[in-house]
């Protein structure tokens, strides 16, 4: 057994572990410190998933139980880097809490490591333990701010939709072990062969529900718009982008390596690509009535949900980079957007798309990082967004899904309506009386990240390409 | 368990398993429901224990039927106001959620029955007891979800008492 394959999970437990007891050791105040450690500790993982990304290392253990390969580190690359962000963008809103601001790091850091396990687990029961880890997190952020109402109920909402489908994902994977006697990814594959029964079938269907619950694939999304309006707004950028693409990775793992001939070329790629298709063109059309900043977000981030997942139907190696680039670029330019609704959130005390009038006066530079997030969103070239989706839909083209790719396009084309909403908001409506918005350090800092990533993957998507390419090469090889 | 005796006694667990858990979501008094989870709960365990798991049915007595019934019933009891008469309130979508659940039974029902390659024979893994089994399982092959699954059990203690903190006295 070769512990350190699992250094970076284990770096990051001893973090959250330290950050939760120095929580604890200063009770009162507003916790200023907490910020400079969390990020050190979550640099100091960084630096050692990079320095295994770097080293190509392609390990497993203990038979296949866990992997620490280039796609498990890509994905857990992304999962700091959300982490990261949503720390930085939250720090003023953290102190702003009423109580348990400590704590708020450690959980931010304990959904992270169950994230981790989740995009190196090749074991179902591994994955489900992750899977716990990164759920029981959010449903504790989710409902952190005890004396509002709306925050209580989503914590309880997701808490409950969250069991039925852990729930349903418990018995499919109860189903996949009674067929081949092992919870073991690779051990499943090559016990199933390319035998495919109704068991089978059922036991697929019910493990993609329980995925399809944390990706908010429609028809299982409709926790997603009540949960992200209720959430604390840093607690919904970091559900909306890390525990998505969590979701992502243990669903591609999943799919490719265990159920690869049983799912591609038969139903169930079609019962996949009809969920793509209504979760596309339902989730864009959704978006456009709302009246909430945080449930347009919502609904968008089901429709993105939709695109990703076409990667994933594409089911090759250029299918799985689009996937892994795109959940990267997600990342940068969702936290750019809910940076800026944090900022408002703390201003105003609001999340309405029409607290954002006039934000181009009120504060240009928020509103200038918010018109380039939404509009990679939206996938406007020369912006990141647009390269990630010119993969996505390339590959699912190659399969011979050109439907699925037209869907994509036209239902990019709608959300430019709802995004350019809120843009129009920002720069034509004056927003007479409404405060100006302060810019702290971290927010700052952490707009002008996402600001330079999108546009500078954008412009040259290279470096980012390759590092996908690597990542996915090692799952399938 | 190929004869006929441990096919009946199977039986009559099973049917006592699925009649108590129906009592649950169908009785009007909750302090009934949560006596009825009681008795699904050692349903369970008999199972267990007819699987050869007598570890697994042991924890399942001591932990859910011992303890976990215990909250339930001390939940209620500091939740209820009034009476326990009707305080289990009517479940306005029942003709629609048993069509569901029968469509559910019938396919699930269908695709079990109908499949063969179930596995049905496990081999053990020495010929020791379970429990020496299960930690031999625990601290090897299952580490790593042993160990998150420590980690798990901490964030939901430090999420529990953060929501039933409140904001009250800690500032």
């Amino acid at each position: 057994m070769n512990y350190a394959l699992l250094a970076p999970e284990i770096t990051l437990a001893i973090v959250a572990v330290v950050i939760l007891a120095i929580g604890l050791m200063i009770p009162k105040g507003p916790h200023k410190g907490m910020v400079p450690l969390t990020i050190l500790g979550l640099l100091l993982t960084m630096g050692v998933t990079g320095g295994q990304f770097a080293a190509n290392v392609h390990g497993t253990f203990l038979n296949g139980m866990y992997y620490a390969d280039n796609y498990a580190s890509f994905f857990k690359l992304l999962f700091l880097t959300a982490a990261l962000l949503v720390v930085l963008s939250s720090t003023e809103y953290v102190q702003k809490l009423p109580a348990h601001r400590g704590e708020f790091y450690a959980l931010i850091l304990f959904a992270a490591l169950g994230m981790m396990i989740m995009a190196g687990s090749g074991d179902l029961i591994t994955l489900y333990i992750g899977l716990e880890t990164m759920t029981i997190s959010f449903y504790v952020l989710v409902a952190y701010l005890t004396e509002d109402g709306k925050s209580s109920e989503a914590g309880l909402k997701y808490l409950i939709l969250g069991a039925v489908s852990s729930a349903v994902l418990l018995y499919g994977i109860s189903f996949v072990y009674g067929l081949t006697g092992s919870t073991v990814i690779a051990e499943v594959a090559s016990s199933l062969g390319s035998s495919i029964s109704p068991a089978i079938i059922l036991a697929l269907v019910m493990v993609l529900v329980g995925f399809a619950f944390k990706i908010s694939l429609i028809p299982f999304h409709m926790w997603a718009p009540d949960i992200y309006e209720g959430a604390p707004t840093p607690v919904t950028a970091y559900l909306a982008v890390a525990s998505k693409a969590a979701g992502f990775a243990a669903l591609t793992r999943v799919f490719l390596i265990g159920f690869q001939q049983q799912v591609y070329g038969g139903s169930p790629e079609v019962v996949l690509a009809v969920l793509i298709a209504v979760t596309m063109i339902a989730g864009n059309l959704m978006a456009i009535p709302q009246k909430s900043f945080k449930r347009m977000m919502a609904y968008s981030s089901i429709a993105q949900a939709g695109y990703l997942a076409i990667g994933l139907l594409a089911g090759d190696q250029a299918g799985v980079k689009a996937v892994l680039f795109y959940a990267m670029i997600y990342v940068f330019a969702n936290m750019g957007a809910f940076t800026v609704a944090t900022l408002i959130a703390n201003a105003q005390g609001s999340d309405q798309i029409k607290d954002f009038a006039g934000l181009a006066r009120r504060s240009p530079f928020a509103a200038a990082v918010m018109l380039i997030s939404l509009l990679s969103l939206a996938g406007i070239p020369p912006l990141a967004g647009f390269v990630g989706k010119f993969y996505l839909f390339s590959a699912v083209i190659n399969q011979g899904w050109v439907s699925l790719a037209y869907i994509g396009f036209v239902m990019s084309m709608v959300s430019v309506y709802y995004y350019l909403s809120v843009v129009k908001t920002m720069y034509m409506e004056p927003g007479e009386g409404l405060p100006k918005i302060g810019l702290g350090g971290a927010s700052k800092f952490t707009l002008f990240v996402t600001m330079i990533v999108t546009l500078f993957i954008g412009i040259y998507p290279t470096p980012l390409a390759q590092m996908a390419i690597s990542a996915a090469k090692s799952l399938i090889r | 368990m190929g004869n006929i005796g441990g096919g009946l006694v199977f039986l009559v667990f099973a049917l006592v398993t699925v009649f108590s858990a129906y009592l649950v979501i169908s009785s009007r008094n909750i302090i009934h429901s949560a006596l009825f989870l009681i008795l699904t709960f050692i349903g369970v365990a008999a199972l267990y224990a007819m699987l050869d798991a007598d570890f697994l049915a042991m924890v399942q007595l001591l932990v859910y039927a011992g303890a976990i019934s215990i909250m339930v019933v001390f939940g209620v009891m500091l939740t209820l106001r009034g009476g326990p008469e009707n305080s289990n309130g009517d479940t306005r979508n029942a003709i629609g959620g048993a069509i569901a659940a029968l469509l559910t039974f019938v396919v699930l029902g269908m695709v079990i029955f109908t499949n063969s390659a179930w596995l049905t024979t496990g081999t053990g893994i020495s010929g020791g007891s379970t429990v020496s089994d299960v930690s031999w399982l625990l601290l090897t092959k299952y580490v790593v979800p042993f160990e998150v699954a420590a980690v798990l059990l901490l964030v939901a203690m430090v999420g529990a008492i953060i929501l039933a903190k409140g904001v009250d006295d800690s500032k």
